[in-house]
């Protein structure tokens, strides 16, 4: 009966394993949702069943039979279609022409006429308002998910692979997503559905699979899981060799933020970073994390009052945060934090050049710097003018974060330390921020990784839709209370 | 560093037209020839070495033959309406000469402020200032050519036909600004934030680099080289026109590309582009002097190196991918 399902399926990405031997089945008339942390594996999966990455080892079986598709178009005319989170519609053509784009009816002559009257039927179904002839462009992002929901039903699937299509919608229009998919699911349709709302998943959801590191950890029927047991099952796991020891944060303030907000992104944001300190944030992919650090360097306009070290401080740009002695780790190491073509020493000195001299760069010096950086942070590069783009994940991470320490700041926010890096960079990394702090600096560890964000800090705050829904710190600081918070779920532990 | 074929290209590529030249004709290596060439590629070779910066951090400039002439054309104007007050001696061309380079800040700065203050793609800006600038300069001649006063022509005849021994004072010039301008991106912070500039602005702005303001340095930069130029070239004709630097603004690019700047930014090579523009000068000097091919396929071949220069550069890339 199973349509399409994984079977030992495994995937690394050079030489990270994101897949273990994962099993997953879809039944007709079934919606069956895969929950777990970011990083757990989730889009790894989808993107398999989409056609769209190959598996490592194992097979995907539809109908039964092992298939291999080329490509997602390839896995889509045998009625897989896949609802992406990133919209994969073409801004300038209008609702029409990309509901029908690629199977456009009619022959030489486009026919506008069936496309838009079939549009129009399928917009409606959804109960919403949407002009067939607007231009996606003029749409706001919840009509922009509709009609990409609209353009997966004109596709007549078999399985619909759905990733958090609720995120960005209202509640009137959650309301006929679930009303569409209910009808899906009596026509035998085969839906799986990722979502981070536990709630939305109890009250969808046939079947549920969570996914940690990876693997599959638990799979359970309608009703048998509460949404705290599928909290539980999400997070928990002893990991306490990873980290190194915590250290003893000081008393003194070293950062002060009070009432910071980022327009339409971060709002009214409170905190204080002692000395000594590794304070994490953890919080949804899009809660605000990396805008609040941002806004605090001078890379986004923001407002409010920061102080450093009891002396109030005005940030309009990253050069005014590095003059009060704050530099920043970006999440975007390939596209904010290197430069990919450019060798290592160019890249380790960029942001810190005017020491090097104007007219004359004192190459010797560079050279000297960048010795005592792969020494101090275990750079490991078979020749230093090669391409950075060239060094593994984990080097690039360090070379990073060399970079970002050559101004010889006091107070450091990174952004997702460990992100696309192997488990021994990632320990080395854990180590250098723990030494840092040793060393009476100060740190904000943004992470999405629970685990990382618990392991190392010694206080989290977390974020939830741009504000700070709360702090945690001590025995408090457990992956339970942080999902809670970040997910909004009010439970008795919370 | 290393040199492969990819980087000693374009000097090959000089050697072997050189050679070939001498093969041709006798008269080719004679001194007054030599000087000849030299001499003529100084205009395109300023704007070209301006260029590379521009390039370099991901821009592009269409306007600078238009420009050029423009600045030629309120030159002369400002010469010839300083005479009756200050009189026919240096005075007045040192005038004249200051409005061209400072009219090339202007002119610059207006460009760069389009790009970056407007935030309008540089293509769009440029090709908007381009008409404006020719237009400009028709307009003012009245659809004619504006002359500067024979005796003030006289006077300032020897900037562009005198020099040191046979070596003319535009080759001087632009042997200095080649020199300066490859130590400039060589060697000097502008130059290591240019390119890192082109080859991705988001990493120079994580890094406190202030994007905006050395994207518009290189087009003031090239302003100035362009109003530099034109000091250079007022005194070979004495004139301006509405024909006056046509195309200029594709030979400077095209020496650029040929001489290994990647036209997408991030990588800077002003000796490179030098070479470019004695390679595009050699072309016309040899067509002109042998009789193998008629001087009017010029622009073809010139075409087909353009065409092959950025071929060799893809060519490269694949290899290093692999």
């Amino acid at each position: 009966m199973t349509v399409l399902a994984l079977d030992n399926v495994s995937k690394r990405f050079g030489p990270i394993k994101v897949l273990h031997g994962v099993d997953l089945a879809l039944e007709p008339g079934e919606v069956h949702a895969l929950i777990g942390e970011n990083g757990a594996g989730k889009s790894t999966i989808m993107k398999i069943l989409g056609g769209f990455l190959d598996p490592t080892s194992g097979q995907v079986l539809l109908d039964g039979q092992p298939v291999r598709f080329a490509s997602g178009p390839e896995a889509e005319a045998q009625g897989i279609v896949v609802i992406h989170q990133e919209f994969n519609l073409a801004p300038d053509l209008t609702v029409a022409a990309n509901v029908f784009l690629g199977r456009e009816p009619g022959g030489w002559r486009l026919d506008h006429a069936a496309m838009r009257d079939a549009t129009a039927a399928l917009l409606k179904r959804l109960d919403t308002r949407i002009d067939p002839d607007a231009r996606i462009r003029d749409l706001s992002v919840p009509d922009r998910q509709m009609v990409e929901i609209a353009k997966a039903l004109s596709r007549k699937a078999r399985v619909l692979i759905m990733d958090e299509p609720s995120a960005v919608l209202t509640h009137r229009e959650v309301g006929s997503l679930y009303q569409q998919i209910d009808r899906l699911r009596a026509e035998g349709v085969a839906i799986l559905y990722c979502s981070h709302r536990l709630e939305e998943v109890a009250h969808l959801a046939d079947r549920i699979t969570v996914l940690r590191d990876g693997r599959v950890v638990r799979q359970a029927l309608r009703g048998e899981l509460t949404e705290d047991g599928m909290a539980t099952a999400m997070v928990g796991r002893e990991l306490q060799d990873f980290y190194p020891p915590k250290g003893q944060p000081g008393d003194a303030p070293a950062l002060e933020v009070r009432g910071l907000s980022v327009p339409g992104r971060v709002r009214d944001v409170s905190f204080t970073l002692r000395r000594g300190e590794v304070l994490g944030i953890a919080g949804l992919v899009g809660s605000g994390r990396t805008e609040l650090a941002e806004g605090l360097v001078g890379l986004r306009p923001s407002q409010g009052e920061i102080r450093v070290e009891g002396r109030p401080v005005a940030i309009r740009s990253l050069r005014d945060a590095f003059a009060a002695g704050l530099a920043y780790l970006t999440e975007d190491r390939k596209e904010a934090g290197l430069l990919l073509d450019k060798g290592l020493r160019e890249n380790l000195t960029l942001a810190t050049l005017e020491r090097f001299g104007t007219w004359r760069l004192d190459t010797r010096a560079e050279d000297a710097a960048l010795d005592s950086a792969t020494r101090e942070f275990d750079i490991r590069a078979p020749r230093r003018d090669m391409p950075a783009g060239k060094l593994s994940g984990g080097n690039q991470q360090k070379l990073l974060l060399a970079k970002v320490m050559l101004p010889d700041p006091r107070i450091i926010l990174i952004d997702e330390p460990t992100r696309g890096i192997d488990v021994g960079t990632k320990r080395q990394i854990y180590a250098f921020i723990r030494k840092l702090a040793a060393e009476g600096r100060s740190l904000i560890v943004i992470s999405s990784e629970m685990t990382e964000v618990i392991g190392l800090a010694d206080r989290v705050l977390v974020m939830r839709e741009g504000r700070l829904a709360g702090e945690l710190d001590g025995e408090d600081m457990t992956e339970d209370r942080i999902v809670r918070l970040a997910m909004g779920v009010t439970g008795e532990a919370a | 560093m290393k040199l492969d074929l990819h980087t000693l290209g374009p000097l090959v590529a000089l050697v072997a037209l050189v050679i070939l030249g001498a093969v041709l004709n006798s008269a080719f290596l004679a001194p007054a020839n030599i000087t000849n060439v030299l001499a003529r590629s100084a205009f395109i070779g300023l704007i070209a070495v301006g260029m590379t910066f521009v390039i370099t951090a991901g821009g592009l400039d269409l306007s600078v033959g238009s420009m050029a002439a423009f600045l030629a054309g309120i030159a002369i104007i400002a010469m010839n309406a300083a005479l009756p007050g200050l009189g026919s001696n240096w005075g007045t061309i040192l005038l004249g000469m200051g409005v061209a380079v400072l009219g090339g800040i202007a002119a610059g700065y207006l460009n760069g402020a389009l790009v970056t203050k407007a935030r309008i793609e540089p293509f769009i800006v440029t090709l908007g200032t381009m008409g404006i600038f020719r237009s400009l300069v028709t307009w003012l001649a009245d659809g004619g050519t504006l002359s500067l006063d024979y005796g003030l022509r006289t006077l300032y005849r020897p900037v562009y036909y005198g020099g040191i021994g046979w070596i003319t004072w535009p080759i001087i010039v632009f042997a200095i600004v080649a020199v300066l301008g490859e130590w400039t991106m060589r060697h000097s912070r502008f130059g290591r934030h240019v390119e890192a500039i082109g080859s991705n602005d988001r990493v120079a702005r994580y890094s406190a680099i202030d994007v905006n303001r050395m994207r518009l340095l290189t087009y003031v930069l090239l302003g100035v080289l362009v109003g530099l130029a034109v000091v250079l070239y007022v005194p070979r004709l004495g004139s301006a026109s509405g024909s006056t630097g046509v195309l200029w603004e594709l030979e400077a690019i095209a020496a650029v590309i040929i001489g290994g700047t990647a036209l997408k930014g991030g990588r800077g090579r002003v000796w490179g582009t030098v070479v470019g523009v004695l390679i595009l000068s050699l072309i016309d000097n040899i067509l002109n002097l042998a009789d193998l091919v008629s001087p009017y396929l010029n622009g073809a071949i010139q075409g087909v190196i353009i065409v092959l220069a950025v071929v060799l550069q893809r060519e490269k890339r694949t290899v290093e991918e692999r």
